[in-house]
Formats: structure tokens, C-alpha cells, sequence
């Protein structure tokens, strides 16, 4: 009897630990910081896509009002968008009403499906139902490569059903949410989220920090935008890569610069004669030592800008 | 008609092909070599030698940008060889649309090099295929390792494209020094606005496949002699762009005219050789 009772209660403490070992490694397998009442935000890791990483590599957040849930990006793949969703579920009861997609690159919207549900009503930029069809079918090829059969097969790409061509406003009750459509820039499909109550803006890639800049809309475009970013009147950034949360517009300064650097570059080159290939080798090289992933993306930015300031 | 017939149906045949071997590609990690097929369709088996020595291919190891993979086609024969560079053909192997152009050299053009950029969708090898006057046919390879991250071989500013549709642009490029050895050749680049969208996507709101919509023939003259004609696909990047080397014959104009595979025309001319 005693025996038995011991062993009970061994079992039952046992158990208890256990479910409290599991539930903290939940947090803190998917850490999720509340960067002002209400508003929460995961920091994906400054990275390449992998299958460690389950595609984890951008910043997404969530913003929670009276009657309902605004989720902001959804992650690389939908087994991070479960993860991030059982985070949510931590944290309120609340329905989530919409999912809100910063632009159309995978890291941030391959958690779609996780959310997908006749609730939910999912928004966009008006050109990223566009820029989906042109590219969606080739991401889920091309990223098969990066994240495994395992975690490619289940990604669906969902287009938004709610566009903004200009600027909309969400009521999540007692929290309105202002959502602005950029033109190109960072993509041709850039959306801005800010949180009236608190200043908290959500600016997608339209923010780096760290990890540096990746210009896949248009190089002039995206510099020029920040002086219009600078004036949304927020006090603290979520960027799309990099550091919770910043202080703003401070943050938009290190980016301001390497685009201003890179362009210089490429008018340089472009008047000297230089080609394409010298220009990806060269251009923007005087960055370096300021970002992370730079040899990763740096070449493509000066390609890509190359191209565009052809035609100035 | 021909041609361009290929150039449609290889990315249409392609394409479902690509789609329908995404669930293959699963297991098989190394895809099939699809170059001993392409020889069959696209030079009809005819024997190809080696081009070491008689041409150049300048492809960078890894794209950097799926949508803009810069390449040049370099083609010199040696001093004493009588024959002339008839065609230049350059195939991306694992491309849904293979045969991403080829361009005819004008007699006595002097043409040495066209440099473009090309979209590359995958780890791929890259033929430069040259026909010479006397039938004989000759190629060079390169290795292209795919773009990675989000890159993709679809156009960013689509409206921007769209809006200046047919534009082109001119540039002679002045010689610089490293081939001031050879100051009889002259080096031009054409630009020529246009999406050349490959219509492989699903409109996701309509499920139709978007049309197809590219440069599918381009001619470059100076005064009324033929410099080099190209015959071109889906693969050429958006807004086509060539720079090319020729052997000035003292027109005082070049002269281009293009046709997209809409069936529009685009034409435009520019003074040439003047001071630079």
C-alpha cells in the first residue's frame, strides 16, 4: 500500500514536472516578447532558410484588440506557423479575425496555412494576389530545396481575399490598425501595419536591422520611401529582420545608408561602362562590415539595382 | 514561324513538365541530364565538337538574382580560319523554356561578343552552342548554381515594365583601356522595355494561365548591313539588354526592329559613331 502510494505520487510529480518541462520548452522553442500592451512579436533568427530552422528567419507579431486578433506574417513554413499560433493561444482566447501579409516572400508568409480558416480573413497589398501567381508555384519548388520534403509539402500558398491599393484602417475593438500600401521598394507588394494606441509599427521588410537589406522591388524606390517611412508617426519599430523592437525612425538610418552607398556605386559604374558582373562584385562593398548575410544578398542588391538604374 | 514555335512549345511542354516532376524531384535528387535530349530537338543530333579555343562563355558559378544572371557569349576564330560564326545558340539545360535565344551573327558584322542576362530557375548547366559557315557545330559549358532566399525569375516591377512597354535605349560604350589593342571593333548596348513575361504562372484569382508575353525576334542593323539577329524566349530576362561588340562599316545609323510574340513591333534609330 505504501509502496503503491509512493509510487503513485512519484508518478504523479513525475508527470506534473514533465508537462511543466514540455509547456516552458514550448515558450521558449518559440519565444514570443510583448513589446507594448497587447502587441507581441517573435524575432526570427538573422539566417538563410533551412530545415533547422523551419524557416524561422522573420520577425512576426500579433496584435490583440477587445473583440479580436490581427496576426502580422506567419513565418517560413507552416510547422512555424503552428508553433506561433499555440504562442498566440498562450496568450489570449481571442479569435484571430485577420492575417495580415507584409509581402510575398516565403519567410514570412509559408505559415499561412497554419491560420487558414473561414474566420479568418487574410490581406494583403492589391499587387501581391499578382506577385503570388507569378511567383508562388516557383517558391514551392525552389524552397523544397532549403526547408525538406517534410515541411514543403504541407506550405499552401493563400492569397489575400482583403487588398490595400492605399491605405485601410482594421478595428480589432478599442484598436484600430492603419494599414498603408508602399509603392515598389522592398518588393512591389510592401505593407505597412501601425498600431495607433501604442506607435508600434509593423514595417515588414521595409526595415532592416542587422541583417542587411534585400531590394527585390526597386532599389530608387526603396530609398526614397524613407523619408515617407520617417514620417509615420510611431515610436517604436517591429522590422521585418532584426532586433525587437526599435526605436523610430532611428532605425530607418543604417538602411538610408546603404541604399544611398549602393546607388552611388551603381551610377558610378554604370557611367564608367562597367558591366553587370563587375558591378555585383564591386558595388555596395564599403557596407560590408556593417550587416549580417551581406555576401548573401549584397551582389543581388547590386545586380538587381544595376539593372534598374540603367534606364535613370 | 518556326522557330518561335519552339521557343513556345519547349517552355509549354517544359513547364508541365516541371510541374508535373515536382513530386519525382522529391526522391531523386539529381534531376536527369536533359542535355542528350535538347541535342535531339534542338540540333536535330548533329554532331557537336568541343569549342575550346573557338568560343567563350562567361556565366557566374552561383546566380545571384534568379531574375538577372548576366552571361557572355564570347566567339573569335583564330587568325587563318577562313570560316565565319554563322549562329550562336545559348540552351539553360534545366530552364522550363531550354532554349533561352539564339542569335544569327551578319556577315562581315565583326560581332565578337553579345553579353545579356538571363533568368535561371535552377542548378544548371549552360550550353553556347556556335554553328560556323562550313555546318560544323561547336560548344562551351558552364555550371550555374541557382539563386537562393526569395529570389525568383519573375519581374519586380511589373507595372514600371508594363507602363514603358517597347522603350529602347541605345548606348555606345566608349573603349576603354583593356581593348584599346583593337580599336577597329566598336561596343554598343541595346536596352529595349519589356516585361517578356513567361505566362507559366496561375492567376490565382481567375485559375488561367497568364499569356505568355515576350521579345520573340529582334534585329540590330548598322546603316542597311545586318549585325546580329536573335530569335528569343522566356528565358531572356525582363527589359532585354545586350551589349554587344561589332566591326564598324561607317553607317552613320544603327537601326533596330523588334517583335514581341503579341505580335507587337517595336522600332527605333540612333545616330552612331559620332564623338563620345
Amino acid at each position: 500500500m505504501n509502496v503503491l502510494l509512493y509510487l503513485a505520487r512519484t508518478l504523479f510529480w513525475f508527470a506534473m514536472l514533465s508537462f511543466a518541462a514540455s509547456a516552458k520548452e514550448a515558450e521558449q522553442s518559440f519565444p514570443i516578447k510583448e513589446i507594448a500592451p497587447g502587441i507581441f512579436a517573435h524575432e526570427g533568427a538573422i539566417a538563410l532558410t533551412s530545415q533547422a530552422n523551419e524557416g524561422a528567419i522573420a520577425n512576426i507579431g500579433f496584435i490583440v484588440g477587445d473583440d479580436a486578433v490581427a496576426v502580422i506574417d506567419t513565418g517560413g513554413s507552416v510547422r512555424e506557423g503552428r508553433e506561433f499560433a499555440a504562442a498566440i493561444r498562450r496568450v489570449t482566447n481571442k479569435p484571430i479575425r485577420y492575417v495580415i501579409n507584409t509581402h510575398v516572400h516565403p519567410d514570412h508568409l509559408f505559415g499561412n496555412a497554419a491560420f487558414d480558416s473561414p474566420d479568418v480573413t487574410f490581406v494583403g497589398h492589391a499587387n501581391l494576389p499578382r506577385a503570388l501567381a507569378a511567383r508562388g508555384a516557383f517558391y514551392l519548388s525552389s524552397f523544397r530545396r532549403m526547408l525538406g520534403d517534410e515541411l514543403i509539402q504541407e506550405v499552401r500558398i493563400i492569397p489575400p481575399t482583403l487588398t490595400v491599393a492605399d491605405e485601410t484602417t482594421l478595428d480589432l475593438g478599442n484598436r484600430q490598425l492603419v494599414l498603408k500600401a508602399w509603392p515598389p521598394a522592398h518588393t512591389d507588394c510592401d505593407l505597412t501595419v501601425l498600431d495607433n494606441k501604442t506607435g508600434t509599427l509593423f514595417s515588414g521588410d521595409l526595415v532592416f536591422l542587422h541583417h542587411v537589406p534585400i531590394v527585390d522591388g526597386s532599389v530608387l524606390g526603396f530609398l526614397r520611401l524613407a523619408d515617407a517611412l520617417a514620417a509615420i508617426p510611431a515610436r517604436q519599430v517591429v522590422p521585418g529582420h532584426g532586433p525587437l523592437a526599435a526605436d523610430w525612425p532611428q532605425a530607418l538610418e543604417a538602411e538610408r545608408t546603404y541604399l544611398a552607398g549602393l546607388v552611388k556605386d551603381l551610377r558610378g559604374m554604370i557611367k564608367a561602362g562597367e558591366g553587370l558582373g563587375t558591378a555585383a562584385k564591386e558595388a555596395g562593398q564599403s557596407e560590408r562590415a556593417k550587416w549580417q548575410l551581406f555576401d548573401d544578398y549584397n551582389p543581388r542588391n547590386a545586380t538587381a539595382g544595376f539593372a534598374e538604374l540603367e534606364w535613370e | 514561324m518556326r522557330a518561335s514555335s519552339v521557343f513556345g512549345l519547349a517552355g509549354g511542354t517544359l513547364a508541365l513538365g516541371l510541374i508535373l516532376g515536382s513530386a519525382a524531384y522529391a526522391q531523386s535528387p539529381a534531376p536527369p541530364d536533359p542535355w542528350p535530349s535538347l541535342v535531339g530537338d534542338l540540333f536535330h543530333d548533329r554532331p557537336i565538337q568541343s569549342g575550346d579555343g573557338l568560343i567563350t562563355l562567361d556565366a557566374p558559378y552561383r546566380a545571384e538574382d534568379a531574375a538577372l544572371v548576366p552571361m557572355t557569349l564570347g566567339f573569335a576564330l583564330p587568325a587563318g580560319d577562313a570560316r565565319q560564326m554563322k549562329k550562336i545558340t545559348l540552351v539553360i539545360d534545366q530552364n522550363p523554356a531550354p532554349m533561352a535565344a539564339s542569335f544569327e551573327i551578319g556577315a562581315n558584322s565583326g560581332v565578337t561578343s553579345i553579353a545579356t542576362r538571363l533568368r535561371v530557375n535552377d542548378y544548371t548547366n549552360v550550353h553556347e552552342v556556335a554553328e560556323l559557315s562550313d555546318g560544323n557545330l561547336y560548344a562551351v559549358q558552364k555550371y550555374v548554381k541557382a539563386a537562393g532566399g526569395c529570389s525568383a525569375p519573375a519581374g519586380k516591377n511589373l507595372d514600371e515594365a508594363t507602363a514603358h512597354l517597347g522603350e529602347m535605349r541605345l548606348r555606345e560604350i566608349a573603349a576603354r583601356p583593356d581593348t584599346a589593342g583593337t580599336p577597329a571593333l566598336r561596343e554598343a548596348q541595346l536596352m529595349i522595355r519589356h516585361p517578356n513575361n513567361s505566362g507559366l504562372q496561375m492567376d490565382q484569382v481567375s485559375h488561367l494561365y497568364i499569356p505568355a508575353r515576350y521579345i520573340d525576334s529582334l534585329k540590330v542593323f548598322q546603316g542597311d548591313d545586318l549585325i546580329f539577329a536573335m530569335e528569343g524566349g522566356i528565358s531572356i530576362s525582363e527589359d532585354p539588354n545586350f551589349r554587344f561588340t561589332y566591326k564598324p562599316n561607317g553607317a552613320k545609323m544603327m537601326r533596330v526592329e523588334a517583335r514581341d510574340s503579341g505580335g507587337k513591333q517595336f522600332k527605333s534609330e540612333w545616330p552612331i559613331g559620332g564623338e563620345m
